[in-house]
């Protein structure tokens, strides 16, 4: 399979999804054209709902049309989704409204546009929220099966999805299971926790390691919230080392979930790889090297890691 | 509806407003002015107009009320009770520990209940969402959503005040959904024309697009009649504009900013329930009071 964005494969999966189920509805603040609902919309006008530049009101009409017995999708990105918490918090997640919240443009990857349009501090912000789980998928085909799974899902969710084009990590045969960390290379010196566009960098920075000598397991964690705790306790168990990657903050994201989850259950050494400040415009290149959520970054982190 | 049973509704409306100041005054916390406010508009949807099954709180076909000003649920809670919801008993737990009458409405804790609100702003949103919802589905139900004056200086009202008469056209407009404002003039801090006026509120609305009915929010045949014309209007949904008096009934708490948010003390809450049932005393208001008096002894 080709490289593909994850919000260009959910864009693609709705349409598809939507001929057979007529309770799926998009909700959209003007960028539907960037958060591929556009496609959806063509296909079914009647129930895609474009609101204006108007997120709370986008995210408060979707948690009416899900209390009503719709399925709908409110899409926007990241930041600007995230950014109505307080909606988010009152309407959706108290109010228990079956919304699935879409979040496109994650991360430093969007690269150009800098820090404002770039969503990296929604994971932390819908952690600490009840009633909402978080799914960041990894690559095309496990974007697919994480929309399918969104809509037969009976409550509210946050799906997180990337900008930029996602190298495939998974083959054909892979099947997407809600709360399940899926380890996709094994070892036994350091677990490599990883979610959404950094996955595979991961797997490229592990090729790297093995060449001196480091055997690290990669896990991508497609849901970040609730966290597979077992699978996650038996990589860092045997590993006994664990670093976290994400294009979002360093703080409450993966990292912070892993490190409150391994803190309480099995202290373990930590590092969090993430972005840390505010993002900023570049080439997206160019800010993962800066950041060190690149192939070589994420190795040279994981030797420094385990030879302090 | 055609020949509201008007005396009945007002006998209603006035033990709604003994049943919130026993309320409160049991909590020791809540809204009463706001709660007194609202009170002939809830009487009048509850008890004249919508179709719901208190059996079955999540039957498909119910009408929906979004009541934005969170706050003032004290009113909705006894209309549900009147209306058959839960036991009457229910009432005096409300802000107490365990309780599933919330301080602000709770739909998780209490079935009927149709939205969380309380953070001001975003019933309106949440009740366009249901309009839109039920008319995609085929249902010929209709949703009511109250906001109150100082609420509607949020800017998420405004977004939806925007989107709501435009949305689900051609096939789907919402003229299933009826706003009506609670318009008392007076917000936590003041009055609302002195935070920031919302004059001239009917204007601003039309310039928006909404057919406006202006009424006395206290008048129960204006209310009903105002809710016929919104049910009859097609093609878009309709805002009421309400001018109600905060505290109404209780002339201590009328039109006064401090009742916005403080309970009674027992003794003015019996001075109030005294002035809103009126010699004598009916047989039902006595252990009530009796109650009362006795929280003051404790």
């Amino acid at each position: 399979m080709p490289p593909k964005a994850s919000r260009a494969a959910f864009g693609e999966v709705l349409v598809e999804l939507g001929a057979q189920n007529e309770r799926i509805v998009t909700v959209d603040a003007d960028l539907s054209k960037s958060t591929m609902t556009a496609k959806f919309a063509k296909t079914y006008p009647a129930r895609a709902f474009n609101v204006g530049i108007a997120e709370s009101g986008m995210i408060g009409l979707a948690a009416g049309l899900a209390l009503a017995g719709r399925i709908p999708f409110a899409c926007s990105f990241a930041c600007f989704v995230v950014g109505r918490f307080e909606t988010i918090r009152v309407s959706v997640a108290y109010t228990n409204a079956p919304v699935k919240l879409v979040g496109t443009h994650v991360g430093v990857a969007i690269g150009e546009d800098g820090y404002t349009q770039m969503g990296l501090e929604d994971i932390a912000c819908i952690r600490s929220l009840p009633n909402i789980p978080i799914i960041q998928p990894a690559d095309e085909i496990e974007t697919r099966q994480a929309v399918a799974f969104a809509t037969e899902h009976d409550g509210p969710l946050y799906l997180r999805l990337t900008r930029q084009n996602l190298e495939p990590v998974h083959d054909g045969a892979y099947r997407f299971q809600f709360g399940k960390a899926d380890v996709l290379r094994a070892g036994s010196d350091v677990s490599i926790l990883a979610t959404g566009g950094t996955v595979w960098n991961s797997l490229e920075a592990a090729k790297k390691l093995a060449e001196s000598g480091i055997h690290a397991e990669v896990v991508n964690v497609a849901t970040i919230k609730p966290l597979d705790e077992e699978t996650l306790l038996l990589s860092a168990g045997k590993t006994g080392r664990v670093v976290t990657v994400e294009d979002h903050s360093v703080h409450g994201g993966l990292g912070g979930a892993v490190a409150e989850l391994l803190g309480e259950v099995m202290p373990t050494p930590v590092k969090r790889l993430g972005v840390s400040g505010f993002g900023e415009s570049g080439d997206a290149k160019g800010l993962y090297v800066k950041h060190g959520l690149d192939p070589d970054g994420i190795a040279k982190s994981v030797q420094k890691f385990l030879n302090r | 509806m055609a020949n509201p049973d008007l005396a009945k509704l007002e006998a209603i409306a006035r033990e709604g407003r003994v049943q919130i100041i026993r309320m409160l005054t049991h909590a020791g916390s809540g809204h009463p002015g706001g709660s007194l406010s609202v009170i002939d508009i809830l009487t009048v949807l509850y008890f004249n107009r919508m179709t719901y099954d208190p059996k079955r709180p999540t039957w498909e076909d119910r009408d929906r009320i979004v009541l934005s000003k969170g706050h003032c649920v004290p009113a909705q809670y006894f209309c549900m009770t009147k209306a058959g919801y839960f036991p009457e008993s229910l009432l005096l737990t409300l802000r107490k520990l365990g309780s599933p009458l919330q301080g602000h409405p709770d739909r998780m804790a209490l079935p009927g209940i149709e939205a969380a609100t309380g953070s001001l702003g975003q019933g309106l949103s949440v009740a366009c969402g249901m309009a839109l919802g039920l008319k995609l589905g085929g249902k010929s139900s209709r949703v009511y959503c109250v906001l109150g004056d100082g609420e509607v200086q949020e800017g998420q009202v405004w977004e939806s005040l925007m989107s709501g008469p435009k949305l689900g056209a051609p096939d789907h407009h919402l003229d299933n959904l009826c706003v009506i404002l609670d318009g008392n003039g007076i917000q936590l801090d003041n009055f609302v024309k002195k935070i920031l006026d919302l004059e001239p509120v009917v204007d601003k609305l039309k310039a928006f697009g909404w057919p406006v009915i202006d009424i006395n929010g206290h008048d129960l045949a204006q209310i009903d009649k105002a809710l016929d014309q919104a049910e009859a209007t097609k093609g878009s949904p309709t805002f009421i504009v309400a001018h109600t008096i905060k505290g109404k009934g209780v002339s201590f708490m009328e039109n006064d900013p401090e009742w916005h948010g403080k309970a009674p003390k027992p003794s003015e809450a019996v001075e109030a329930i005294r002035e809103i049932v009126r010699e004598p005393v009916p047989a039902w208001v006595q252990p009530v009071i009796a109650e009362i008096q006795a929280v003051e002894k404790k």
